[in-house]
């Protein structure tokens, strides 16, 4: 079977529709979305809408820091998630409000095990970057392979049987076998806000019979996404960033 | 985990054992065979259990993510795996005859045997570089050759994929290799520069030509970690007669720095195929050692090699291209020449690592650069040569940098081709011939050339304006000019 995974998609829209093509080109038979949905970009309704109606054709969906953030206004961030945050919240619908509030924070699916950030203690909303959180990550649960997302940069780490770490940071395209006898934790970059230095859309694809993830990009309108963000009003920095991938 | 298999007889997936065939530290091999399958068959299972090595492991883990990835003449093909969590194994083809190990007491081999296996060698390296993988384990042990002639690569266990995992990495404080043959980057645990490998086959060819390892076989870590700063003894100084071409390119390949090296395989595999056209420096000539001053400098100025990221290395292997120029030294060609020059100047300005090779083609005869010609030929062969200098000479190359050959030959195009195609050519220039005459009687050699060759062919033509502004430049050939 076929997984699509995405993480982070933050409101945006164009590079969320131009994944899901992709991947749906690609012959993805399953979604999984791994959280932050809202905050940062201008279509959070649209976001939010998009990914109910995957839920109900069967879709997993996590919750993430951001769509937590929505329902619990003694949430921190910094400035510029503050302030997106602050407007999205007057912009959800009450169904789309309480449909973030019931997303659980952790999902086994078989050996796979999803959740938004370090799997430890999934509400604290902990990075992932280093074979230090992934290790913590990966022995909390029994899972073979955990998947996450959170700090908008891919990265694939192992355990041996020995309990020695790897880490690794993909390349686009070349399939990765995650080979068994090994554990692995598997770190999503962003969908909506790639931080990796390159601005197109990332999410991956995993394929459950021959066991091999594949690191995909996307190409959008970022210039599209950018300009919705500053015509809403937001900081100009979030509109910026996008063009950079930073 | 899974009880070890070691009986033949014994049958594993479909797979039949049949006799081991090789007993290592880490693993052990058996021929197999399968009902249905022709092709000989290796199976390699490793040792694991109480008291095994943790490497053999990790490095047969290694090996199944990469071999299968793995395409070419140049390595084994990867026929099946199993479930590590079942029984691990990994069947491959077996590659018939013997590794280069057996050899070892034919050494020292005559000079031209040493070249010619290791350009062999350096030809599959470039092959597997360019598959994104590092062997880092290149020995005598590991390398077999096709009855038809190519090297073939064995043992990835100890290799680095740049696109995956790399689980000795992190493993493991103490580098991996084979002592006598491990670079000084690798002992410093710097396992993504393609240009290890060069030192490995470097120290290969100069054992092979010499009969002595050029950094003993100490096996300790303290008597290793000497080739950080000790270079070997020049093979000249062990052998008065040992040719400087040869000398030149094996204390290339051992230089202590990266940098100083061949920047790709296809570089060191295309001088030690021309060995005439080897440019000599004070390499070629040195008696001793170096000097005790630059040995302390090294010594003590540790620090000097850095650890590099995954995008330099593989710029590095991109920016080193050799570049083909296929010049034309008949009348009438000078506003095409001029062309591909100016095409050709562009391309080396901005790659100061990338070499020029620059080919013309003598009509009829064989494929060589043959100076034992009958007098006639010897001097069209000379006059050939000096055209191709005198028509480089402007792009003011150092030597290094530029090769001139002259290619026998009944069809222009497939000389070319072939000529692309044995030196791992990255990019042809070819001028488009003007006159529909000479195209008549010749052919369009570029049409084919463009058509079949497997790197960038770029066609160059003198810009069509300007040649009409002045008709008669046409005159000033390159060839009429040397005398």
């Amino acid at each position: 079977m076929l997984i699509a995974l995405f993480a982070d998609i933050h409101a945006n829209r164009q590079a969320f529709s131009a994944c899901l093509a992709q991947a749906r080109d690609q012959g993805a038979e399953r979604i999984v979305l791994l959280g932050d949905y809202v905050g940062y970009g201008a279509d959070p309704e649209w976001a939010v809408t998009t990914v109910m109606e995957l839920v109900d054709k069967g879709a997993v969906a996590l919750l993430g820091n951001h769509d937590s953030a929505i329902g619990d206004p003694r949430a921190q961030m910094n400035m510029d998630a503050q302030i997106a945050i602050e407007w999205t919240r007057g912009v959800l619908g009450a169904s789309q409000r309480k449909f973030l509030a019931g997303l659980p924070l952790i999902a086994n699916d078989g050996e796979r095990l999803y959740v938004h950030s370090e799997a430890s203690s999934p509400a604290s909303w902990t990075y992932v970057t280093s074979t230090l959180e992934a290790a913590r990550s990966i022995t909390a649960t029994s899972a073979q392979i955990g998947f996450c997302g959170h700090i908008h940069q891919p990265a694939v780490y192992s355990m041996s049987a020995t309990a020695k770490m790897t880490a690794f940071t993909p390349t686009t395209g070349a399939a990765v076998p995650l080979l068994q006898g090994r554990r692995w934790l598997v770190v999503l970059g962003s969908v909506g806000q790639p931080r990796d230095g390159n601005p197109a859309a990332s999410y991956a694809m995993l394929d459950t019979d021959k066991r091999e993830l594949t690191y995909c990009r996307a190409a959008y309108d970022i210039e599209q996404a950018a300009a919705a963000i500053r015509k809403k009003g937001l900081p100009v920095w979030l509109a910026n960033r996008l063009l950079l991938g930073r | 985990m899974a009880k070890p298999l070691h009986e033949p007889g014994v049958v594993v997936d479909d797979y039949r054992l049949e006799e081991l065939a090789h007993s290592g530290g880490m693993a052990t091999l058996w021929r197999v065979s399968r009902p249905g399958v022709t092709m000989p068959l290796l199976m390699k299972v490793p040792r694991i259990g109480e008291g095994a090595d943790p490497a053999a492991i990790v490095s047969f883990e290694m090996e199944q993510m990469i071999l299968p990835r793995l395409t070419g003449v140049h390595v084994p093909k990867f026929v099946a795996a199993g479930d590590f969590a079942a029984q691990p194994y990994i069947v491959m083809e077996a590659i018939p005859g013997q590794t280069l190990l057996p050899r070892l007491p034919e050494l020292p081999l005559p000079d031209a045997e040493v070249a010619k296996i290791g350009a062999k060698i350096a030809m599959a390296l470039d092959d597997l570089h360019r598959q994104h993988v590092v062997h880092l384990d290149i020995k005598p042990s590991n390398i077999m050759f096709r009855p038809t002639g190519e090297a073939v690569l064995l043992d990835y266990g100890l290799s680095h994929h740049f696109r995956l995992p790399d689980l000795m990495q992190e493993e493991f404080r103490l580098p991996f290799g084979t002592a006598p043959y491990m670079s000084p980057e690798q002992l410093r645990g710097i396992r993504n520069d393609p240009r290890s490998d060069l030192f490995a086959l470097g120290v290969l060819l100069y054992f092979f030509s010499t009969g002595v390892r050029p950094f003993g076989e100490s096996e300790t870590l303290r008597g290793m970690r000497r080739r950080l700063w000790r270079d070997p003894v020049p093979p000249r100084g062990l052998r008065g007669d040992y040719p400087p071409w040869l000398q030149e390119i094996v204390l290339r390949c051992l230089e202590i720095e990266p940098a100083w090296r061949y920047p790709t395989a296809a570089q060191l595999a295309f001088d030690l195929s021309h060995p005439t056209q080897v440019k000599l420096t004070k390499r070629s000539e040195q008696l001793k050692h170096d000097p005790l001053t630059t040995v302390l400098r090294r010594r003590f100025n540790q620090d000097a090699t850095r650890p590099r990221t995954k995008q330099a290395l593989a710029a590095q292997l991109s920016s080193a291209p050799i570049v083909a120029v296929a010049i034309d030294l008949a009348e009438g060609s000078a506003a095409l020449n001029d062309a591909l020059r100016t095409t050709a100047g562009r391309i080396l300005a901005t790659l100061p690592a990338a070499r020029l090779a620059c080919l013309n083609v003598l009509k009829q005869g064989r494929l060589t650069i043959d100076f034992t010609l009958d007098e006639q030929g010897h001097n069209r062969q000379i006059d050939r040569l000096v055209g191709l200098r005198h028509w480089a000479e402007p792009l003011k190359l150092q030597e290094p940098r530029l090769t001139v050959h002259v290619l026998e030959a009944v069809d222009p195009a497939a000389a070319i081709l072939e000529f692309a195609q044995a030196n791992r050519i990255d990019h042809i220039l070819i001028g488009a011939r003007q006159s529909s005459l000479m195209r008549t009687l010749l052919g369009s050699v570029s049409a084919k050339v463009a058509a079949e060759a497997l790197c960038t062919v770029t066609v160059v033509r003198p810009n069509l304006t300007a040649e009409k502004e002045k008709p008669s430049s046409a005159d000033d050939s390159g060839l009429s000019s040397t005398g």
